[in-house]
């Protein structure tokens, strides 16, 4: 066979952005995704400024304790200067939970995909133990892991644990069939098909529950250090609570969005470059 | 290994019935067929006549209800490398690219990476896809896919290649296209190839026999020998005048036979 007219008649495979376009593109979304934050803290300042008794702090207020709570120098208290102690703190268990989970998850959601058996022996638990809220489990973790960083880290881990399950069992129940008779055609047979078939045809769904999965420990991680361990941002927030200081509760939410929102964009990254082979992702 | 007296492929009355839902479905009764080294067999029929069920039987994909099927005089146990599979809807993998698709094969067989990549680089060659090598398969054409699934198989060092109506799903400039090429590529290569199709043309141009097959249940109805030399043309009036002989053979399978 030789080159052909087909091949010769089309053109160059990746497709070329247009840059200029791209930019411009990106300035106008960024502009569109502030319109929102800019009306909630104007309707914020303009309800709470100048109004001694508010409840809410007005945004100058927690803007100065954000600071304070970064580098100190400003109150001078006990949380002086302890934000990055505590983002440390939560950071390691969210992704230490999180790393967990996908251990546990990715390989159990391979097997229950693939293996009758295994799927026969695991599914009806599992379907039965997903529906318990993580908040339902907090007394139990107690009890089991003892007060401290290893029930946080715990809640965290089954926080993070269904989504990458459920989606990995997803994705590999719906790798085509034609793939597996490609394969074992090509000399590829039994446990072999699990690394060079299984895993990279569900790769676009576990990455998906990837993301499922960091952002729900995002979300646990508050209640799971609300187990009495002495640092974390969820720590800090109940602490700051049951004194009635609402201006280092809404620094600690504005800190756990803003890396949670770091951390989903640094996954997405990641997954462009391992999907780049799929027309869907990249 | 090949005793040259030993058929490449042998199928012995190989039956297939299939059982869903209780309903059982004759798909292949019988069929007998032995196939020599270096042949081009087509095997031509309108759906439902099992032509597809003898190619997964000869391929290993399914194990026949009754009767053996053979390969250099054994049974064929399951799929495997020395028997490569063409899909019509290609089967490539998405996610790796044209060379690494081609390369897929030697790579899980455990062959050396530098060994995998000259294979790879040379089959990529072959089929002409050298300025595609790095483009992964939704980003080919039909023609293109086709091309890297076919050179996937050789890379693998098959010695037969079934081929399950590889060019139904591409057009007709195309498909002429890649005929063309197959049969300069079976003509330099020695290979053996097994070919599904239902289009009288295609079997003439490409088969050095016919193998005519009908529905309900699906079975051999005969064999043609073609006699005409290569490369045919298919406005000759031999190539027509089997055209119509075929065509007329087909037909009838389509009149009424309630009653059998």
């Amino acid at each position: 066979m030789s080159t052909g007219v087909e091949a010769g008649a089309l053109p160059a495979p990746a497709p070329v952005p247009r840059r200029a376009g791209l930019r411009l593109d990106g300035l106008r979304r960024l502009a569109l995704a502030c319109v929102v934050p800019a009306a909630l803290v104007a309707i914020w300042q303009l309800t709470t400024a100048g109004r001694p008794y508010s409840l809410i702090p007005p945004p100058a207020e927690v803007w100065a304790e954000l600071q304070d709570l970064a580098v100190g120098g400003i109150n001078d208290d006990a949380f002086s200067g302890t934000l990055w102690t505590h983002l440390a703190a939560s950071l390691s268990r969210v992704y230490g939970g999180f790393a967990l989970a996908a251990a546990a998850a990715l390989p159990l959601g391979l097997l229950i995909g693939r293996v009758p058996l295994i799927r026969a022996l695991l599914d009806p638990v599992l379907q039965v133990l997903r529906p318990v809220p993580v908040t339902a489990w907090l007394p139990l973790a107690m009890i089991l892991f003892g007060l401290g960083p290893r029930s946080a880290f715990f809640l965290v881990f089954l926080g993070a644990f269904y989504p990458i399950l459920v989606n990995t069992v997803f994705g590999v129940r719906s790798v085509e069939p034609r793939l597996f008779e490609a394969a074992a055609m090509l000399g590829c047979t039994g446990p072999a098909q699990f690394l060079r078939v299984v895993l990279p045809a569900a790769l676009p769904s576990i990455f998906t529950g990837l993301r499922l999965g960091l952002g729900f420990a995002w979300v646990v991680i508050v209640v799971g250090e609300m187990t009495g361990v002495q640092t974390g941002l969820g720590a800090i927030i109940m602490e700051a609570r049951q004194l009635s200081r609402t201006e280092i509760v809404i620094c600690g939410m504005a800190v756990i969005g803003v890396a949670g929102f770091v951390s989903d964009w640094l996954v997405m990254q990641l997954g462009r470059r391992l999907l780049a082979w799929s027309p869907n992702h990249g | 290994m090949a005793d040259p007296t030993i058929p490449i492929l042998d199928m012995r009355a190989v039956s297939k019935t299939y059982t869903a839902g209780g309903r059982r479905t004759e798909a292949l009764r019988e069929a007998n067929l032995t196939i020599a080294r270096g042949e081009f067999v087509c095997l031509l029929g309108a759906s439902g006549c099992g032509k597809s069920t003898l190619l997964r039987v000869a391929a290993g994909f399914e194990a026949p209800s009754s009767g053996q099927a053979l390969m250099w005089g054994k049974p064929i146990a399951g799929p495997g490398p020395s028997r490569g599979m063409v899909f019509q809807d290609y089967g490539l993998f998405p996610w790796l690219t044209v060379r690494d698709n081609i390369g897929f094969g030697p790579k899980a067989r455990g062959r050396p990476a530098a060994e995998v990549r000259d294979i790879a680089e040379r089959y990529v060659a072959l089929v002409g896809l050298q300025s595609f090598a790095d483009a992964y398969p939704h980003q080919l054409s039909g023609g293109m896919k086709q091309r890297v699934a076919i050179a996937r198989v050789l890379a693998n060092e098959a010695e037969v290649v079934l081929m399950d109506e590889p060019f139904g799903a591409l057009d007709a400039m195309t498909r002429e296209r890649l005929q063309d090429e197959l049969i300069d590529l079976w003509s330099r290569t020695g290979l053996t190839i097994l070919f599904v199709t239902h289009a009288i043309e295609e079997a003439i141009f490409l088969a050095d026999r016919i193998v005519m097959m009908s529905p309900g249940p699906g079975r051999i109805e005969a064999l043609h020998t073609v006699d005409l030399p290569r490369r045919r043309d298919v406005s000759s009036p031999a190539f027509n005048d089997l055209r119509r002989m075929l065509a007329a053979q087909l037909h009838s399978h389509h009149a009424p036979r309630a009653a059998a």
